[in-house]
């Protein structure tokens, strides 16, 4: 314990003694862990965003998209086939035992104008069933009804965006006439915001109205039947995949598929979606985390280099300490302390950095700043183990140094 | 007055340097009684440095034996030697080495440190010792601030911070210049008369040698001639600079 005191009280000595030197040595430590500390934060906070979205929407939820078309040998993306029908998402709601509720969806672009002001936007045209199978919150007013998607009702409800950029703070929208395509829409309700980001852009900017009158006074009549998606609860003791494999059945005999016919639609579970939001989330931090390694090394090597060339440096001043009663292990000691200390303030300022540069960029993107006590006292350790590594070499170095001839050195 | 603080039988130190083998010591044997002021005079390449590394446990003989104390030291370990140079030895040398951008106590108290001394007493001692050659005005000054005589003062100052039986002296006027040596002269024999601290030094001026009660003259690795001096020096009539210096010391310590 003494032994280390002493260590500690000279290594500090000497680093005071060379403030420059000691703070650029330890810059590479400091970027190196600010680095990997982002880089988990990051991660962390990701896929904790993935996973609220995920567990808002609900894993019992299933979408049926429309398949790939095959035509001459080629095939169109997912989606490029108009095969989902009305009458589909009837025959699941109707024959599928597993089912809880399903609803449907067309989307289009369009513009909404209020007073002097307009917005683009994207319009979702749906069933009431929607507001429980997506989980769309109102903030005021209310969602239309199962008759107003009868009587094709000229309601809409606006998402917040929308509210923002058309309505002066303070104005109520509810009740307010917008018009889309000529027509005029009454305002029944506002969505409750769902904040941030999902890889598609802004979850605040559209409005949604009854899936009949969309497709009569704005998306057009053109396909008459057709829907986008399919989306489907499944009874909650029923495991997502069974629920898929109902579906499909359904889907296969209405759409008259041989047994070797491929499929002209897919299925998605959330449980599908998550895991492969995982997976490329783990190979992104993976790779991340390789980079930010590398920078630690680097510092490591910095903090080695830096030390050789005290060593050489300091001859003299080892030999002194030698004459006046140091052993080898006390310069061993000191000059591990030194890069010890090195490493770890390096650790510190870089951890310090590093969880205010997750903040910033948690605000900017929009995801939650998750607080790692594991990553940071991770970090610093590892940084006092880097260290130790590459301090052991220049201190073996200077403790064997010989007494005489380094009072001789020049 | 307790008998012989260095003894040594037949010491012999040999260097080779690939096929070329340097005999530095040819057999040494010298006794020392406690409390003696030595001044070993020759050219260099004698093998004074060599027979000062041995004395200061900094080196080991090759053949032959070093009693310190009594104590048979010939073979001790590095960590050993290392205990011995920090209990029982004082280190003064041409050069200074003081500890650059460290202050004056700093460089002080480094002994203390290796010694497992508490921080308050590093401090205690180590403005005792600075006070002793008056300096303890100079407690924060860095070496590069202080003069080449309050340099080697510091260090006098650091080899004697942990009281020690034997201070070795090597060239320790070398870097000064003549009023200077004579201050520093004047701190080491008040030392050696005072505190009764055994001094071995190392010079190649006959007038620093003076101040000695004995010298030995090296040539080749021998000792040619050992010479008792009748000791002259406190009532010699000293120059001014001197006897102000040794008034200075004696006010500031009093």
């Amino acid at each position: 314990m003494k032994l280390l005191r002493m260590a500690f009280t000279a290594a500090l000595r000497a680093l005071r003694r060379n403030k420059l030197r000691s703070s650029l040595t330890t810059l590479g430590m400091v970027i190196g862990v600010a680095a990997v500390i982002t880089t988990v934060g990051i991660g962390q906070g990701a896929t904790r965003a993935i996973e609220d979205q995920i567990a808002s929407i609900g894993t019992n939820l299933l979408v049926v998209m429309p398949g790939t078309r095959q035509r001459g040998g080629a095939h169109s993306g997912w989606g490029g086939a108009s095969s989902l029908t009305l009458g589909d998402a009837r025959a699941i709601e109707r024959e599928a035992s597993f089912v809880d509720s399903v609803t449907y969806m067309r989307s289009g672009a369009v513009q909404v104008i209020y007073g002097n002001s307009n917005w683009a936007t994207t319009l979702l045209a749906t069933t009431p069933v929607f507001q429980v199978v997506g989980n769309t919150d109102i903030a005021q007013g209310e969602f239309f009804t199962e008759r107003d998607v009868q009587t094709g009702a000229r309601v809409v409800l606006l998402g917040q965006t929308i509210v923002d950029q058309l309505f002066e703070s303070g104005e109520d929208p509810i009740g307010a006439v917008v018009r889309i395509r000529e027509t005029a829409f009454r305002v029944i309700g506002v969505l409750e915001r769902k904040g941030g980001s999902n890889f598609s852009g802004d979850r605040d900017d559209n409005v949604i109205m009854p899936f009949t009158t969309a497709v009569r006074r704005v998306l057009g009549n053109r396909l008459p039947g057709m829907v986008q998606q399919i989306m489907v609860s499944s009874i909650p003791s029923v495991d997502s995949l069974s629920a898929a494999a109902e579906i499909e059945e359904i889907m296969r005999h209405r759409h008259r598929l041989k047994p070797s016919d491929d499929s002209d639609f897919t299925i998605r579970t959330q449980e599908e979606v998550s895991d492969m939001m995982g997976n490329v989330m783990g190979i992104m931090s993976s790779v991340l985390m390789g980079v930010a390694s590398i920078s630690l090394l680097v510092g490591g090597i910095g903090i080695m280099n830096i030390l050789l060339v005290s060593v050489t440096e300091r001859t003299r001043e080892i030999g002194v300490r030698m004459a006046v009663g140091a052993k080898g292990r006390h310069i061993l000691i000191q000059f591990l302390v030194e890069s010890i200390i090195l490493s770890m303030l390096g650790g510190m300022i870089g951890t310090g950095l590093g969880l205010a540069g997750t903040m910033a960029i948690a605000r900017v993107a929009g995801f939650p700043f998750v607080f790692s006590l594991a990553a940071v006292l991770g970090a610093v350790l590892f940084s006092g183990a880097v260290g130790m590594f590459f301090g052991f070499y220049p201190a073996r170095q200077a403790s064997r140094l010989d007494p005489i001839a380094s009072l001789r050195y020049e | 007055m307790s008998g012989r603080i260095i003894e040594t039988r037949d010491l012999r130190k040999t260097f080779e340097f690939g096929d070329v083998v340097v005999h530095a010591l040819r057999g040494i044997s010298v006794e020392v009684p406690t409390g003696q002021f030595v001044a070993i005079i020759g050219k260099s390449g004698s093998g004074k440095s060599t027979f000062m590394n041995i004395l200061g446990c900094l080196d080991r003989p090759s053949s032959g034996t070093y009693r310190l104390e009594g104590r048979d030291i010939s073979d001790r370990s590095a960590d050993e030697r290392a205990e011995l140079r920090s209990e029982q030895i004082g280190f003064v040398f041409q050069a200074f080495n003081l500890i650059p951008r460290t202050s004056a106590l700093e460089n002080v108290e480094l002994p203390l440190v290796y010694g497992g001394v508490s921080r308050s007493q590093q401090h205690i001692r180590g403005l005792e010792a600075l006070d002793r050659v008056g300096l303890a005005h100079r407690a924060d000054h860095h070496p590069s601030q202080l003069s080449g005589g309050e340099q080697q003062r510091v260090a006098i100052a650091r080899a004697l911070v942990n009281q020690p039986r034997l201070l070795l002296a090597d060239e320790p006027t070398g870097n000064l210049d003549t009023s200077t040596s004579g201050e520093i002269m004047q701190i080491i024999s008040e030392l050696n008369r005072d505190q009764g601290i055994t001094v071995v030094l190392v010079t190649h001026e006959p007038e620093i040698a003076a101040y000695a009660d004995r010298v030995l003259t090296f040539r080749d690795g021998e000792i040619i001639a050992d010479a008792a001096q009748l000791q002259p020096l406190p009532t010699s009539p000293a120059p001014p600079a001197k006897a102000e210096m040794s008034r200075d010391v004696a006010e500031e310590s009093a």
